[in-house]
């Protein structure tokens, strides 16, 4: 509290009249959701945990978002508020928090979730109050008829369309497939989805390994894997998961027999692991800030970034915070406020170009049909900077296409 | 501060008058727990603290009053949310079926822990009650068919609660807490009669010395696997008060961080007392929110704290403050 | 299935075994000889991997890291036990497991606030990168390292402990420290020491397996769980258990990955319960030193 000189000016009678007024103000109950009151979404994330730097970027890229919309006046002429809540990458903690934003703090709508756990968490909190949530978690759940609801929006990418476009990179008619995949949820997603595409294209399946979530050890798996004889080994996990399975493959000697595909290859991961290791391994990716040089969007939205944070550069994570908080916020715009319906209905038939390229929401199942780009890692003498990590290996532009079918899902059509 | 010899934990002097009063815990407990959620930030939050101050409590009887240091109370943490949640999503059980249905399951898991794991004693005990809980967590997480595995049961939201023609509005936080207030109340009953019983001055007594309690002829092994369904049957409530507050069964609920939480608010807020574990859990909680205001890195503070209460106050805040006023031990 | 393939299964189990005997092995001393269960012997395991890191890349050679990391946190062993531990000796058995699990949120969290939640990458060694070819399949150099460097520590620790002065003096005090104290030994030395040794060796074990898998705060979580299963299994305060039990649960996860690998870890805790149910105290264990 600095002391300025205008402030001994001020008499003591003015400065009480000041006080007891502002008390009054803030001890009158709040009356209802006022229109000119400000626009508050709710925003959980896993600050603490393993995934506490993703999460980091996740803010930064979502305040960015809502910045972007402040000063230009902000959503009729009310101001946007982000509202962070660490939801520890735990469900149960999501869920309460979710339900204190929703019942404490009022919020008009609900972006973030990082873990596929957390993100369904959060939705059934959410679908049973009527509040939208944009879900930014990479799982295939979340489109499913059974977790929907017509609040629900997924703005991420998902495994089937990850594996779909990597698969397509990198297997060719004949080539032989060996697949290590966690034993959860998400793994499965992703080895469904590899499995699909690789028969689309007429690869040979000639073994599957399930590994136990979390383990820390892969030798066990590795004398067998090698012993199928692959082209190419789709590792189906994800995180500190996936850095260690890749690092103990290549101790194996792995590398030098076959070829490593995952289906999302993390930023952070690669840096937690280093470039020797990852060299060569193709993966995807919602985004890559080396996309700048291709597309318009991606530049705009790395130049907003740096501007704001001091010439640093925007992670996958990072940007996933950004467009879905953005793609909300265009559509209040375009529902001139927070009317639950008619946002809905502006979600629904809203374009957007956040970061890379056109996207829109599929009706059925409120999926983001975007782009998915595939990455391949560079050796470190091929690296032209600290940041320079991967090659841009394509960048399929999105289509219905890309996604399951709406029945298959479970959705009437 | 050591125990005394025993022979002093059936009768008591009655000296205070504010002993009297503290002698109706169950009631008084109710009162405290009715106000809770205007004293706190939120309501969430007190519903947390009920739900997690009934599963400390049954935690309480194994470890606070039998001795018995057991690190895998998730598991029946756990099972009665799960239960509770397969039986209403799953099976479309009503939910004043499927709670009753729950806690029986649970109090099976119990026994079937128990059978084991009172085999052994000490450092054993907890280390086997912990490897036999994340067996739980291990199993919960394959059989994703029932359970939602890694992504947790979901699917169940009980948005109404209706009984005897009563309809009440359960999406309502005061409403919800109220009505989970009553399910609180009928464990703290329980847990009173428990500990007002001859089997209570027994498990008491195992924990003063267990050599003499065998002495005098009490069944130990029986009794102690009998404390541990008890104790499994009461956390297993909290539980069903879980999966009806969230809608949602999150698997973490099985994992031993789980039970290393349960066993920091018992340590908190006075094991060996009837209010203790709603202290303990009413501080944790209260603890964790208000630094995680200020930093991510709030478990550094909650361990140092935790630390230091092993070290200075091992009777817990409430413990601790009892004695301070006089009131004779192991009461409320 | 042929035969090659189960020797090369083995052989990784053995690995597998190793990193879980010494870690196992501090555990077991400690509560063997001072009566205490270490519940932050995974948060230890994992600052001496960290440890290992940082005194590497600081002198630039992995060897001199993996000499002076156990070196290191095993005198923040002692640390730890002439600070906190001391004061609980005479209180619950109990005391000790609770302030030491209050101690592993400690550690974990500062070892965040210091290196950050990420993971780092934990280099190989240059002259042991690579596979050996053993004829059946290839291995790789590390791991074959890892096994002999174990089998080196545990033969140094059983001559120390059976053929020396020190270690008659050690094997005295924890069968009857008042005696000890009685001949003119200080037992506070002696605990200390213990202590640091049991430390050291969780910090060797976090070493070792750095290179294997990545480094990162929450490294120590699973070990932990591991390390309790291997010590009752093998029978709390037994040397000879936690070695066999720990050879055992690599040995059996490695095999049953070979059918069903998404069983691997729920194996070794059916293990135990097995163990348990036939014999309460342990392999190794002795019966009534546990109460």
């Amino acid at each position: 509290m600095s002391k300025t000189g205008s402030m001994s000016k001020i008499s003591r009678r003015t400065a009480l009249a000041g006080l007891s007024a502002s008390a009054a103000l803030l001890a009158m109950p709040r009356l209802g959701r006022a229109a000119d009151e400000t626009i508050r979404i709710g925003f959980p994330t896993p600050l603490t945990g393993p995934f506490a730097a993703e999460a980091r970027d996740q803010v930064k890229c979502a305040e960015l978002a809502v910045k972007l919309v402040n000063d230009k006046g902000g959503i009729g002429g009310r101001k946007v508020e982000l509202l962070v809540r660490d939801d520890k990458l735990n469900a149960g903690e999501a869920a309460t928090r979710t339900l204190e934003l929703i019942e404490k703090d009022k919020v008009h709508a609900v972006v973030g979730a990082l873990s596929s756990a957390v993100q369904l968490a959060v939705n059934e909190v959410t679908r049973a109050r009527g509040v939208i949530y944009v879900s930014i978690s990479q799982s295939d759940t979340i489109n499913e008829a059974k977790d929907f609801s017509k609040y629900t929006f997924h703005e991420a990418l998902n495994p089937h369309m990850t594996t779909a476009a990597v698969a397509r990179q990198t297997l060719k008619k004949g080539m032989k497939v060996a697949h290590l995949v966690a034993d959860y949820a998400y793994g499965h997603e992703m080895l469904r989805g590899f499995k699909r595409a690789q028969a689309a294209i007429g690869a040979d399946n000639v073994g599957e390994i399930l590994h136990p979530f979390g383990a820390a050890d892969y030798s066990t798996f590795m004398p067998r894997l090698m012993s199928m004889r692959p082209d190419v080994l789709c590792i189906s996990n994800f995180g500190r998961d996936q850095a260690n399975a890749i690092k103990q493959a290549v101790d194996f000697g792995v590398k030098q027999q076959m070829k490593i595909v995952v289906p999302v290859i993390l930023h952070n991961q690669r840096l937690a692991v280093g470039p020797d290791v990852f060299e060569g391994v193709v993966g995807g990716a919602n985004y890559y800030w080396g996309l700048e040089a291709q597309s318009k969007s991606a530049a705009a939205f790395n130049a907003a970034f740096k501007a704001a944070n001091g010439g640093a550069i925007p992670t996958d994570y990072g940007a996933y915070g950004y467009s879905g908080v953005g793609s909300l916020l265009a559509a209040m715009q375009t529902a001139g406020g927070t009317d639950i319906d008619k946002v809905v209905d502006a979600l629904e038939k809203l374009q957007y170009d956040l970061t890379k390229g056109p996207q829109h929401y599929r009706k059925c199942d409120h999926q983001s049909v975007q782009s998915v780009l595939v990455l391949e890692s560079k050796k470190k003498s091929a690296m032209g900077g600290e940041n320079d990590l991967f090659a841009i290996l394509a960048n399929d532009t999105g289509s219905d296409d890309m996604l399951r079918s709406c029945s298959e899902l479970g959705h009437a059509t | 501060m050591t125990s005394p010899p025993s022979g002093e934990v059936i009768a008591e002097p009655a000296p205070s008058g504010l002993s009297r009063i503290l002698d109706h815990r169950v009631l008084l407990s109710i009162v405290v727990l009715a106000l809770l959620p205007w004293l706190l930030p939120s309501k969430a939050l007190a519903v947390n603290v009920l739900i997690y101050g009934v599963v400390v409590m049954g935690y309480n009887l194994l470890f606070g009053y039998t001795g018995l240091l057991s690190f895998g109370q998730a598991a029946f943490f756990g099972a009665g949310a799960y239960f509770t949640g397969i039986a209403i999503g799953r099976y479309g059980v009503p939910w004043f079926a499927a709670v009753p249905i729950a806690v029986f399951l649970s109090t099976c898991l119990a026994a079937a822990i128990g059978i084991v794991s009172t085999r052994t004693r000490g450092i054993y005990f907890s280390m086997v009650t912990l490897a036999l809980a994340q067996l739980v967590y291990y199993v919960a997480l394959q059989a994703a068919s029932f359970t939602g595995g890694e992504n947790g049961l979901r699917g169940f939201t009980v948005d109404r609660i209706s009984l005897f023609g009563l309809h009440v509005n359960f999406l309502d936080p005061v409403n919800k807490y109220y009505v989970l207030m009553a399910f609180a109340g009928l464990a703290m009953w329980f847990q009173s009669r428990i500990l007002n019983s001859p089997f209570g001055a027994v498990i008491e007594a195992i924990r003063e010395n267990e050599q003499r309690a065998r002495a005098c002829g009490y069944d130990v092994e029986r009794s102690k696997l009998v404390v541990f369904m008890l104790s499994g049957a009461i956390s297993s409530l909290g539980g069903c008060m879980l999966a009806l507050h969230l809608s949602i069964v999150p698997l973490d609920i099985l994992h031993y961080q789980t039970s290393g939480m349960i066993v920091m608010m018992v340590l908190l807020g006075g094991a060996r007392s009837f209010f203790g574990p709603f202290v303990g859990a009413a501080s944790f909680l209260i603890l964790e929110d208000v630094i995680s205001l200020w930093t991510p890195h709030w478990q550094i503070f909650v361990g140092a704290i935790f630390v230091l209460f092993v070290l200075f106050l091992p009777k817990g805040i409430w413990g601790t403050m009892l004695d301070a006023l006089g009131v004779g031990k192991a009461r409320p | 299935m042929d035969l090659s393939l189960i020797i090369m299964q083995l052989l990784s189990g053995i690995a597998l075994g190793a990193v879980l005997v010494i870690t196992a092995l501090g555990l077991t001393i400690v509560f063997g000889m001072l009566g205490v269960v270490n519940f932050a012997h995974g948060a230890l395991f994992m600052i001496g991997a960290y440890a290992g890191l940082y005194l590497a890349s600081l002198t630039g050679s992995f060897w001199w890291g993996l000499l002076l990391a156990p070196i290191l946190i095993g005198a923040f062993g002692m640390l730890i036990e002439f600070v906190l531990i001391r004061r609980l000796y005479g209180r619950s058995i109990d005391d000790p497991l609770l302030l030491t699990f209050g101690l592993s949120y400690i550690l974990v969290e500062g070892v965040r606030i210091v290196f950050g939640s990420d993971g780092i990458p934990f280099p190989t060694p240059p002259q042991l990168i690579g596979v050996l070819d053993l004829g059946i399949g290839f291995f790789p150099r590390y791991r074959l390292f890892v096994i002999a460097l174990v089998a080196v520590v545990l033969l140094a620790l059983w001559l120390t402990l059976e053929k020396t002065r020190i270690g008659l003096i050690v094997r005295a005090g924890a069968r009857d420290p008042t005696i000890m104290q009685v001949l003119g030994v200080d037992i506070g030395r002696v605990w200390l020491a213990i202590f640091g040794l049991g430390v050291g060796l969780a910090a060797l074990g976090g070493v070792l397996a750095g290179p294997m898998r990545s480094v990162n705060p929450e490294m120590g979580s699973l070990v932990l769980a591991e390390a309790f299963v291997v010590t009752v299994i093998g029978g709390l305060g037994s040397i000879v258990g936690a070695v066999v039990a720990g050879l055992m649960v690599g040995i059996s996860i490695s095999l049953v990955a070979l059918f069903a690998p998404e069983m691997a870890t729920i194996v070794m805790f059916a293990l135990m319960a097995v163990v348990l149910l036939i014999r309460p105290q342990g392999l190794f264990g002795v019966r009534g030193r546990t109460a």
